[in-house]
């Protein structure tokens, strides 16, 4: 009985999520995890309850932000907080091809991500936030020996030119979320926390790919997070990159 | 404690709002009324405590070539070592021109108080005015070590992981120099801060 009560009520708030204004902040219920990286071994995080925007900041989000603080502008970033390919698909400080407008904001840097979340205030959110988060399905909060949920991620990291479409097109996770997985590569606040090198005492990763046997589900599940991770260790915060974007927490 | 994240809570709102006031075009100036070097670190806004516990920003240190590396004291793999490449460029460089501050950035602020500072530049000599032992909230912390391209995490209650540079700024506070790895050949760093500080 309890089933059809369940996938009932799912389905309705599903259909809520759907149909109501995607712009916003979601709730994510806090809860204990273990992430792939940064704990030890089989080691849960506890994660605290928080709120996240629904949708990747958006080129026209990012257009308002650097309208009141101009010192993000294109041309007047410092080169300590951003490279030199700070916005470099905008076609002036403030205009970019309109195509462009709904698409997530990418090549900025984390010291600007940074700057937009917290005159908002909001933050970015941390690894294990955004871990936590993405780990969701459509319908459950952890959906990672899923398979199929596993092949769609890959899926889409395997697309090309994701960053130009628009946010929200595709359907939220759990928690109302879009895009985690779909569009671009997401800022954290501590990426700098991920060392998947020589000087990483506690080597969680190592062993992960010793020979390219058959790929069961964890296999999948752990190369998908083994890509952001490694993806997080080899970047720099004045990096900005085209495929790297982000959205804010509170 | 408590009066420290006060402060830089303040210092950080006021830097979210102030960016309003480069609208007009206005570039950051120094004290000297030089435009601020878009590579300078004097950007951040956060402020730091010393092993003296007074409060500090990295402005305060303009006109002096700066050579930061980010430690932890109850350190016992790399940081010993992270600290003797520091003596030992110190010891090298020697008196020069312009001041040349060596600055020792806790990645365990909750930990590292400024006494426990303190008594770290004690027991390692490092009491002379040249050193300075920097402590700040986590999230500054992060920032800094953002700025200088260091990576750190808590691996255990009380050890961190984290990579070893150190890193070598001109009177304008513009990052000229990184050396990273430990106990490496410090030549180059030397002549680097040589150049800096003529």
């Amino acid at each position: 009985m309890q089933t059809p009560v369940f996938i009932f009520f799912s389905a309705l708030l599903l259909g809520m999520t759907q149909g109501t204004v995607k712009n916003g902040m979601s709730r994510v219920e806090g809860g204990r995890y273990v992430p792939m990286y940064g704990a030890g071994k089989n080691e849960m995080v506890t994660v605290a309850s928080f709120e996240m925007d629904r949708l990747p900041v958006t080129n026209a989000d990012f257009m308002a932000f650097v309208k009141q603080f101009p010192r993000w502008k294109k041309s007047a970033a410092p080169r300590l907080f951003a490279d030199a390919g700070y916005l470099k698909n905008w076609t002036e400080d403030l205009s970019f091809p309109p195509s462009l407008s709904e698409a997530p904001v990418t090549n900025v840097s984390w010291f600007a991500a940074k700057a937009y979340c917290e005159c908002q205030d909001k933050r970015l959110p941390t690894t294990h936030e955004w871990e936590f988060a993405a780990m969701a399905g459509y319908q459950h909060r952890d959906e990672r020996r899923d398979s199929l949920f596993s092949a769609r991620i890959l899926a889409a990291y395997e697309t090309p030119k994701t960053y130009l479409k628009p946010v929200g097109q595709s359907r939220p996770n759990y928690w109302g979320l879009y895009n985690l997985n779909e569009l671009v590569w997401e800022w954290t606040s501590d990426f700098g926390s991920v060392m998947m090198s020589g000087e990483n005492r506690n080597a969680d990763a190592r062993d992960l790919f010793c020979g390219a046997g058959s790929l069961n589900a964890t296999d999948l599940m752990n190369y998908a997070a083994f890509m952001r991770y490694a993806f997080r260790s080899s970047i720099q915060a004045r990096f900005t990159i085209n495929n790297l974007g982000f959205r804010c927490a509170r | 404690m408590k009066s420290l994240f006060f402060v830089i809570g303040c210092v950080l709102i006021a830097a979210c709002s102030g960016t309003t006031e480069t609208a007009n075009g206005s570039a950051e100036k120094t004290a000297a009324g030089e435009e601020i070097d878009g590579m300078s670190i004097y950007q951040l806004t956060s402020s730091w405590q010393t092993q003296d516990g007074n409060e500090m920003t990295w402005k305060d240190l303009e006109g002096e070539v700066l050579v930061a590396v980010m430690i932890y004291t109850s350190c016992k793999a790399a940081c010993p070592r992270l600290v003797a490449d520091m003596k030992n460029l110190e010891e090298k460089v020697g008196k020069t021109p312009v001041p040349v501050r060596y600055i020792l950035v806790s990645i365990d602020p909750e930990t590292d108080t400024p006494e426990r500072l303190k008594e770290f530049a004690g027991l390692n000599h490092m009491d002379g005015g040249q050193w300075l032992f920097l402590r700040s909230t986590e999230d500054n912390t992060r920032e800094f070590a953002n700025v200088m391209a260091v990576k750190y995490a808590r691996i255990s209650p009380l050890d961190f992981s984290h990579s070893n540079i150190i890193s070598v700024f001109d009177r304008k506070g513009a990052m000229v120099h990184q050396m990273e790895g430990l106990a490496v050949n410090n030549e180059q760093t030397v002549e680097a801060i040589l150049t800096a500080s003529r």
